[in-house]
């Protein structure tokens, strides 16, 4: 169970060799967390990460789960479900893609907006549908900042991150009220190791910070989380850009 | 019984809420089926919601609101004794006895709870080391345990024993027969004095609460320096009818219950509305109001005994974010680390209200019961003070290696692994719950949370 603070006991991650994720777990286990479990593509990248985290003391399992594989999610992550209750899971797995090749080949592009974006829609509704029949929990999905206004330099990513943050936003009201809360995080860039000198933007953050905000944003009960927090007044600046203006702005973000 | 509602529930703390289906037997026939098809997320009996933090909640599962179950069954005007079901709260029995010549033989610091909840958190009053704990006046009580049946609970048995301070776990209390205590009036005649320092309150309670039934100081934790732990000191016990004044009215209805109230906080309130200045201030005042040492003053029960039943909902200045209990215990021959603790709390400025100091006495069988001989603090804070989490696991440690223990009732966020040293026969508990309830029928998310 979550604690007052809304640290969680027990821990899924979907994207298992997420750097932001794995950030989290450290954080957590740190804390309450004492079980984790880890799910994604098979890999001695998620093998890696499940003895980091066990070296740390937690109980850690990994579980396969392709996020392409809409279908299979229902078993993978009910194998977890019923194992015992979690009480939180992190949605975590995306990628980035390569827009410039992407634009190019039109299937490489779909498969960013499966991934990211069908993908987390199917996991998204197997978790809810878990977390509700237990009746606690909490939903954390990995949104970006670039899901808030597509640029021209990343519209495939940016697009799949928008309908993910816009299903994440309806599922949380859709739950409103039954003990399960769901929480949107918008990053701005992450780099790992970027000290706060060597940022090549002020909105560049690490996993660190990201999983220091995570953690905030469970005591709080927050539907929205932006790291670092300025990204919200900047974006909602940005939003009301107008296009032409907007289309030159350099790509800071 | 009402249709069951999916509802979110939270304790007194308002922190982590979770959904179960909301059901108010109003019958023991309700309450039996209730228990009997609550589900593979089993049940857990409620009273009125006053443990601050999880244990009476059960997310996705069936809570039990036993407020249905409130009638007050016989009252023994000459011996003192009570039978009622155990949903009735402090405050009907009050009303009800207190014209009678008969109080309450444990009175917390609200009225508005169960005679259920106090079974089931075996709470404690100002009066602890005179009295003991609230079970130590239950003659005896009816269990509705897991497998449906009903049964009768006497003394000296290890239900009894589980089942006080049990927090619910060992089923379903729908009847109480209690023991009161008899009074001549309804007031209460109190001496109050103030404390310079911590020390000077631990002076001042161990020299002089032998002459007390009632004794309690607040506590101004934000005072440093050499005011730490300053605090006001409200002793005393019920006036006898001879000190109320005569041809007065109150003198003719020495026996009347009275009670003030203020109206409630709006539901939704401003965040941050306490900070380290604004609780200081209070904390200020408060302190420069109380008389340095006043004796005898006639107050009412409701005054003397549950200043904060006069404004309803008070929890809800906390904001949304709720607020966090705080409540340890450390035996006699630990003062050190008491003096410890409020200096680090001091240090650390948390906006607290004044915080409750008491001395308790002998402890009572209950296995789970909260209190030992020592000195017991309670405090509430804002659950979004930063690092608070930490801060308090630290506290913990503190408590857990003076042999001393934090209360269930006022527990959301312990660590589970410092509960066998804290309550040395949880093992007991957990095997027989496993032989009375094998499949797990009473279950809470404190219960979950902690693995009670
Ligand atoms: C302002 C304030 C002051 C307080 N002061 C004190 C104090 O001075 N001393 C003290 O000891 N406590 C104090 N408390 C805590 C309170 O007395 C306890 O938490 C008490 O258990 C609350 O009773 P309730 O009826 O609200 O029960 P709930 O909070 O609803 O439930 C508390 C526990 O009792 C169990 N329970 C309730 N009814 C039944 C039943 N019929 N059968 C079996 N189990 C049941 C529940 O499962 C749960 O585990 C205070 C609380 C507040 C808000
Ligand atoms: N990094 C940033 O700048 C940034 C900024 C804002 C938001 N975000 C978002 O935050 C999340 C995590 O970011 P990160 O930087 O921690 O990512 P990361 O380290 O690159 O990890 C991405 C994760 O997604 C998993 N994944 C990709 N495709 C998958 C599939 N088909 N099935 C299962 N798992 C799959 C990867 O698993 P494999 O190991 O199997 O590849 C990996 O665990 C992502 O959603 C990302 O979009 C990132």
């Amino acid at each position: 169970m979550k604690d007052a603070f809304g640290l969680p006991q027990s821990l899924l991650v979907l994207g298992g060799t997420s750097r932001i994720a794995l950030a989290t777990a450290r954080r957590l286990v740190a804390r309450r967390t004492r079980t984790v479990w880890l799910a994604g593509r098979p890999s001695p990248a998620l093998d890696r990460a499940a003895g980091e985290l066990r070296a740390l003391g937690a109980d850690v399992r990994t579980v396969d789960f392709d996020a392409l594989d809409a279908d299979s999610h229902e078993t993978a992550l009910g194998k977890v479900f019923a194992e015992g209750d979690i009480d939180m899971v992190l949605l975590a797995f995306g990628v980035l893609g390569d827009q410039a090749h992407d634009e190019r080949e039109p299937s490489a592009a779909v498969r960013v907006a499966q991934t990211n974006y069908t993908g987390a829609v199917a996991a998204g509704l197997v978790s809810a549908q878990a977390l509700q029949a237990q009746g606690h929990g909490s939903l954390v999905v990995l949104s970006s900042v670039a899901g808030e206004r597509a640029r021209r330099g990343d519209f495939i990513y940016g697009s799949s991150k928008a309908g993910l943050d816009a299903f994440a936003q309806g599922l949380g009201d859709a739950l409103h009220g039954t003990g399960v809360h769901v929480t949107v995080v918008r990053p701005g860039p992450v780099r790992a190791g970027t000290a706060a000198g060597g940022r090549r933007t002020p909105w560049e953050c690490t996993p660190e910070e990201v999983a220091a905000a995570i953690e905030l944003g469970l005591r709080r009960r927050a539907e929205t989380v932006w790291v670092p927090g300025a990204l919200r007044v900047v974006m909602s600046v940005l939003r009301h850009v107008p296009r032409g203006m907007f289309r030159r702005l350099p790509l800071l973000l | 019984m009402s249709a069951p509602r999916t509802v979110p529930v939270t304790g007194w703390g308002r922190t982590a809420p979770t959904a179960a289906r909301l059901i108010r037997p109003r019958s023991y026939e309700e309450a039996v089926a209730a228990v009997r098809q609550c589900g593979v997320r089993g049940g857990i009996a409620r009273g009125l919601g006053r443990a601050y933090g999880d244990a009476a909640q059960n997310a996705g599962g069936a809570v039990l609101d036993m407020t249905g179950l409130d009638r007050i069954h016989a009252i023994d005007a000459d011996d003192g004794t009570v039978l009622c079901d155990a949903g009735v709260s402090l405050h009907r029995l009050t009303e009800v006895l207190l014209p009678l010549g008969w109080f309450v033989p444990v009175a917390p610091g609200t009225r508005q709870v169960t005679v259920g909840g106090a079974v089931g958190a075996d709470i404690h009053g100002r009066n602890h080391r005179v009295s003991g704990s609230f079970s130590r006046h239950v003659l005896s009580f009816e269990l509705l345990t897991a497998d449906g049946g009903i049964h009768n609970v006497t003394r000296g048995t290890p239900l009894f024993d589980a089942t006080c301070g049990g927090m619910g776990l060992t089923g379903v209390i729908l009847t109480v027969t209690l023991r009161l205590q008899p009074v001549q009036t309804s007031l209460m005649s109190v001496d109050t004095e103030r404390a310079g320092d911590l020390d000077d309150l631990m002076a001042r309670l161990t020299a002089t609460d032998h002459r007390y039934r009632y004794s309690v100081a607040w506590i101004d934790l934000l005072a440093r320096g050499a005011a730490l732990g300053r605090a006001v000191l409200t002793r005393g016990d019920h006036a006898t009818l001879d000190a109320l004044p005569e041809g007065t009215h109150t003198r003719r209805h020495p026996l009347a219950l009275r009670v003030s109230r203020l109206p409630a906080p709006p539901p939704v309130l401003p965040e941050g509305l306490l900070t380290r200045r604004t609780v200081g201030w209070f904390n200020e005042l408060w302190y420069r109001k109380a008389p340095r040492a006043r004796t005898g003053e006639l107050q009412r029960i409701s005054a003397f005994f549950h200043p904060l039943d006069r404004v309803p909902h008070w929890n809800r200045v906390y904001g949304r974010g709720g607020l966090v209990p705080y409540q340890f215990v450390v035996g006699e021959g630990r003062e050190d680390t008491l003096r410890r603790i409020v200096g680090r709390i001091a240090q650390r400025r948390c906006p607290s209200f004044p915080a409750v100091l008491k001395r308790f006495g002998e402890g009572d069988p209950g296995w789970l019961s909260f209190p030992v001989p020592g000195w017991t603090l309670a405090l509430d804070v804002p659950a979004g003070l930063p690092g608070l989490g930490r801060f308090l696991d630290e506290l913990d440690e503190e408590v857990a290696t003076a042999g001393g223990r934090v209360y269930l009732a006022r527990d959301s966020r312990l660590r589970p692994d410092l509960l066998a040293a804290m309550y040395p026969r949880l093992d007991e508990f957990r095997q027989l719950r496993a032989q009375l309830d094998p499949r797990g029928v009473f279950v809470s998310d404190l219960a979950r949370r902690l693995a009670l």
